[in-house]
């Protein structure tokens, strides 16, 4: 009786220890940590990148810009363009379904559409143009324009921040400033509501219901096809950790790691690096033009002289295989890529800077440089950049704060002393600032520009003279004129290219290049 | 009269005048724990005599080296000259050996000022609970509010509120420290007032500040000292992990906290980030601690171990 | 015991809780009003205007007076309304109870485990008053509560779950998902988190034993000639109950500090984490729940310390 009981324990005792859990499923799910924790799941409300990641899990678009760049239909069956090139007709095709199994129609097209205008900078723009947009049946709408445009296609492609997301027309009419609260797409994954723990993690599982199109995938463009069943994407803020986990199989990618441990990743058989983003990211300076003495042209031009790429680069990337010295507002390898109007200048120069302050009667007024913290690739760069401007001459205040801090911070017009600012630095994709309209920061409309606030009419009439032109060559020419405008008054500053794949197990296959991380097309070998 | 104190304290008679300090001064940990801070202190003082680097130089060239890389730079005078980095460098290249040092002399003065001010501040608010009755009920009340507010999440509250720095992380650490000072005052002052001379002194009509200073002062020196030494110990722990969480002192000012914290990150490619400052850190709080623990031993008589 | 008199006295400390509790409302509720950023400007986002800041500021009630969303908040706090997290797009209530038995789970354990390791070493170091064991608990111990609490968890990872691939790095796992699998993640995390505790309660164990054991009813037992193991463990563990019980309820406030930390290094999607990620988004209505959440946890072990004295030490008189 008693040996009975004691194998009976023993038993139950290996059963509970071996960790019988819910049945094994034979689902295929792919846990992946993104750069950042998913809090907002609105891609029109903000521009920031994880959330546009999340769009593209859950949304699809009218249009989709291919590996190469090229803007392909994606949502769209058939697009015709009036002789005048005045009147742009779109077709959805067919068998697109909401995931609530609702069709999606040229209604929520529309909406979605004047919602995405109403909010990016580059929808603004084209809606200048734009004289009516209007629903012709349940699939087709018609765009009828003021003047022609090369933003229709630019725009209604537009491969990041904001991308023009289609949405249902009940969701798409929630006002632009308010953040949406249903989170119904067209996209080839669903979003499980109930099971998102913010901080910890969200889930996202196949739409079994979505239609790819037939042609074979490339960047954003092509056929969407999902090979597995969930994607999990967990919250792991502490960088060496999520490696450790990565290491040892407890998740499967991580999108953007430090530099620093990428040879501990790749040393490992199992993990491979692969580089998703080809055109990889820019680092900025942003100067604030409202701010005493950076109202000063001739004190912002000192800022050209005394940096030079190189030591952000450095810094940050660290490793010269992954960075490179682009002296380009436009990042190397995009089709605006020039070096005119910055000849010279990004040198570390600190004599000419120094003689620039003394021109300009610089006073010695602390600029105050924002410093955050935590976010890994940021964090290096205010100290660069505030030890080559005491070099250049500069007094510098640089002030420590969280990411979340600074952009509450930078919102504000007030003095720098008074919970203002005069600088901070930042990184773009270089997919969001191939041209001067993509480009947010070279919007130079004095009050309706971006935190920075530059205000310069000569560069805001050279940006509507490149919307209106549709010859690429004539587009390309302005797009110099607008680079050696920006170099002269300084809206901003590119210090450098860099870039960073991500590192997954060797039996993740399939991932796509493209500027954002896409997760279809990807399968677990 | 209620338990709620830290737990050596248990009172189990009125406390007596305290052995002498040259007791202290014999007292094996006494003497080591003193010699370890001492040394400690003094690398922290002369940091910029003993071959060091301005502690925030970056030099991105020469990020994440080993220890023990050498390196030619140019001195003062403009002549080149080797140096070595004995702790390697950090993410930003600045030398971590400069950086312990100078650290030194943040981390220890974090823990010696949050010592002190929290202890004269409570011992203020500690006398006052003591001896005027009808604030004592509402004062402790506040304490016991404070002190139900777990330290780091109060801290960090505190830090947010301004920016972050020196001074705001010293005000961050001293308010959570101060409600447990606050008790300890209160108690030793409630337990004398049952004392016959005091009662003796106050029938006679002896004023209360002089009550205060020469009945209720002395008793108190002893167990102050001694709960010092534990904050000054724990203040220098609660800002590390202050700085792992992100609201510690800004990176240009090197504390040995924040110095692991910045690398975090790297603790299996370059393990010196943390291994050199963590090294240096547990040494002096170990060092605090046994000090503590010996002035505890001899100069407070109710916990004497009868050993 | 006198029950009418323990009675009252065990209903004067319950009522005496919610003043205390009351000023840590209004402490917390000060301190993040008082912070100089503003969770309307980040809620509103990048490219809002003035007027868009002002909208949301009313929509949240930020334009109140102070007193007045107090008030408010006090009594929606009470009805068990937390609010909805100004970021996460949930009900606080919801995200707290989502976030509750991971920290639960590493509290508990950590503190079976300390008790579990530290009673029998301090008494085992007491009863080897002198010898190896005793200098080796006692230079443990130190060491336990000098090294921060990510360094000892960074060098345990290391050790064990990467060299050795005994453990896994990081993660948690729900009850529910099986006993076993939220074992095997919770183990070093607890062990990280019991280092300082385990130092703490065996000095503390075998400081209480060690004077207990000199106490003449100890010498009288032994004379009796009543065998050394039934001698200690009877009368000094038991006179020693109080300072141990005591060092646990002041430790709990210890147990949330390090929880919040090892919570951030494992990975686990507990309170510590919600508060840290909280603070730095200045959410206030989930930073608020939380701090009360975790003071009334902190007052509460308190009072059942304090009860427990009643029980265990017949000399403590009120």
């Amino acid at each position: 009786m008693g040996h009975l009981r004691q194998s009976l324990i023993a038993l139950a005792a290996a059963a509970i220890l071996s960790g019988l859990s819910a049945p094994a499923n034979a689902q295929k799910t792919l846990r992946a940590v993104m750069h950042s924790d998913l809090k907002i799941l609105d891609p029109i409300w903000t521009t920031a990148y994880i959330v546009r990641n999340h769009g593209y899990m859950i949304y699809d678009t009218l249009f989709a810009a291919d590996e190469k760049g090229e803007v392909k239909p994606q949502m769209v069956g058939q697009y015709e363009v009036s002789g005048d090139q005045l009147t742009h007709t779109f077709t959805l095709r067919e068998g697109l379904l909401w995931h609530d199994g609702a069709p999606v129609t040229a209604e929520d097209c529309v909406a979605s559409i004047k919602r995405w205008a109403a909010k990016d900078s580059t929808g603004q723009k084209l809606m200048t143009f734009v004289d009516s947009l209007t629903v012709k049946n349940d699939k087709t709408f018609v765009m009828q324009l003021k003047s022609p445009t090369g933003l229709v296609l630019l725009g209604l492609g537009k491969p990041s921040s904001n991308v023009p997301f289609m949405m249902p027309k009940r969701v798409a009419e929630t006002d632009p400033n308010t953040q949406i609260s249903e989170f119904v797409g067209s996209g080839p994954f669903v979003f499980k509501r109930e099971e998102w723990k913010p901080g910890d993690k969200t889930v996202y599982v196949k739409f079994d219901k979505y239609k790819p199109r037939s042609e074979p995938a490339s960047g954003f463009a092509g056929g969407k096809v999902v090979n597995v069943d969930r994607v999990e994407w967990r919250a792991i803020s502490d960088h060496q950790q999520a490696i450790n986990a990565l290491l040892a199989g407890e998740i499967d990618f991580i999108e953007a790691p430090p530099h620093d441990l990428l040879p501990l990743a790749i040393g490992d058989s199992n993990v491979k690096l692969y580089d998703w983003n080809v055109l990889g990211n820019q680092f900025t300076f942003r100067p604030n033009w409202t701010a005493k003495p950076f109202d000063n042209p001739k004190v912002r031009q000192a800022l050209i002289y005394a940096f030079n790429q190189k030591d952000f680069l450095e810094a940050t990337v660290g490793d010269p295989k992954y960075y490179k010295l682009c002296n380009s507002y436009y990042p190397c390898g995009t089709a605006f890529f020039t070096e005119k109007g910055l000849e010279g200048k990004l040198n570390s120069d600190f004599k000419k800077a120094q003689e620039l302050l003394k021109e300009a009667g610089y006073d010695g007024t602390p600029i105050v440089l924002m410093h955050s913290t935590d976010l890994q690739i940021l964090a290096n760069l205010a100290p660069v950049a505030k030890s080559l401007m005491e070099k250049a001459g500069f007094k510098v205040d640089m002030q420590s704060m969280d990411w979340q801090t600074l952009v509450a911070r930078r919102s504000k017009k007030d003095p720098p002393n008074a919970g203002g600012w005069h600088a901070f630095l930042t990184s773009w994709v270089s997919v969001d600032i191939t041209n001067p309209i993509f480009t947010g920061f070279m919007n130079a409309a004095c009050d309706k520009a971006m935190f920075g606030w530059p205000c310069d009419e000569g560069m805001e009439k050279l940006r509507d003279e490149f919307a209106r032109e549709t010859d690429p060559a004539k587009q390309k020419a302005i797009a110099e004129q607008v680079q050696m405008r920006a170099a002269e008054v300084v809206t901003h500053l590119p210090l450098g290219q860099w870039y960073l794949g991500a590192v997954m197990r060797k039996n993740v296959d399939g991932m796509l290049k493209a500027p954002a991380p896409v997760f279809w097309n990807i399968s677990l070998k | 009269m209620s338990i709620e104190t830290l737990p050596a304290e248990l009172v189990e008679g009125p406390p007596r005048r305290g052995r002498s300090l040259r007791l202290a001064a014999r007292n094996s940990s006494v003497i080591i724990g003193t010699l370890i801070v001492v040394v400690l202190a003094l690398l922290g003082v002369l940091a910029p005599l003993l071959d060091t680097l301005p502690p925030s130089e970056i030099n991105p060239v020469f990020r994440n080296k080993k220890p023990g890389t050498e390196r030619s730079i140019r001195d003062s005078s403009g002549e080149e000259k080797k140096y070595v980095h004995r702790f390697g460098t950090d993410s930003l290249g600045r030398d971590v050996y400069s950086r312990v040092l100078y650290g030194a002399r943040v981390s220890l003065i974090i823990g010696v000022t949050v010592a002190v001010i929290s202890v004269a501040i409570g011992l203020v608010i500690g006398l006052v609970a003591g001896y005027v009755r009808w604030l004592d009920g509402s004062i402790m009340r506040i304490m016991d509010g404070l002190m139900a507010i777990p330290t780091i999440l109060l801290a960090m509250g505190v830090v947010s509120l301004s920016r972050a720095g020196l001074i705001a992380v010293v005000i961050a650490i001293v308010i959570p420290e101060i409600p447990r000072v606050v008790r300890l005052v209160r108690s030793i002052v409630l337990s004398i007032r049952e004392e016959p001379y005091v009662e003796a002194a106050i029938t006679v009509g002896t004023p209360t500040p002089l009550l205060l200073v020469r009945h209720v002062l002395p008793n108190t020196v002893a167990p102050l000292i001694v709960h010092g030494t534990f904050i000054c110990a724990s203040a220098i722990l609660i800002e590390a992990a202050l700085s792992f969480l992100g609201v510690g002192i800004p990176p240009e000012t090197p504390t040995w906290g924040n110095i692991m914290a910045e690398g975090r990150s790297l603790f299996r490619v370059y393990p010196h980030n943390i291994f050199y400052p963590g090294l240096f850190l547990a040494l002096a709080v170990l060092a605090i601690n046994m000090l503590g623990d010996g002035l505890r031993d001899t100069l407070d008589p109710r916990f004497a171990k009868r050993v | 015991m006198i029950w009418p008199a323990m009675f009252s006295y065990v209903l004067r400390r319950v009522l005496a809780t919610i003043p205390v509790m009351l000023i840590v409302a209004v402490l917390v509720f000060l301190m993040l009003r008082l912070t100089p950023s503003d969770p309307a400007a980040i809620i509103a986002g990048d490219n809002a205007n003035t007027e868009q800041v002002a909208d949301i500021r009313r929509r949240l009630g930020l334009d109140q007076p102070i007193l007045t969303q107090f008030v408010i908040w006090l009594g929606k706090t009470l009805q068990g309304d937390f609010g909805e997290s100004f970021f996460f797009k949930k009900q606080v209530a919801e995200l707290i109870s989502d976030r509750l038995e991971p920290t639960l789970s590493l509290a508990c354990l950590t503190i079976v485990l300390a008790i579990a390791i530290a009673i029998p070493l301090g008494v085992l170091a007491a009863y080897r008053h002198g010898g190896w064991l005793d200098r080796a608990v006692m230079g443990f111990s130190v060491l336990g509560f000098s090294v921060p609490v990510f360094v000892i968890g960074y060098v345990l990872i290391y050790i064990f779950a990467i060299e050795l691939n005994w453990l896994p790095v990081q993660g948690y796992q729900r009850l529910a998902q099986g006993v076993g699998g939220w074992l095997q993640r919770l183990i070093l995390p607890s062990i990280t988190l019991a280092v300082v505790f385990v130092a703490l309660i065996a000095r503390i164990t075998r400081t209480s034993v060690l004077e207990v054991m000199n106490e003449d009813y100890i010498r009288t037992a032994r004379a009796k000639g009543q065998t050394e193991p039934k001698v200690l463990i009877r009368h000094a563990l038991a006179n020693a109950a109080v300072p141990i019980v005591t060092v646990i309820g002041f430790g709990v406030a210890l147990l949330i500090g390090g929880v919040v930390v090892t919570e951030s290094v494992y990975t686990i999607p507990g309170l510590g984490r919600l508060t840290v990620d909280a603070v730095l988004a200045r959410d206030y209505p989930t930073i608020q729940a939380v701090i009360l959440l975790f003071s009334l946890a902190y007052v509460l072990i308190n009072l059942a310390v304090d009860l427990a004295y009643t029980f265990l030490d017949p000399r403590i008189r009120y």
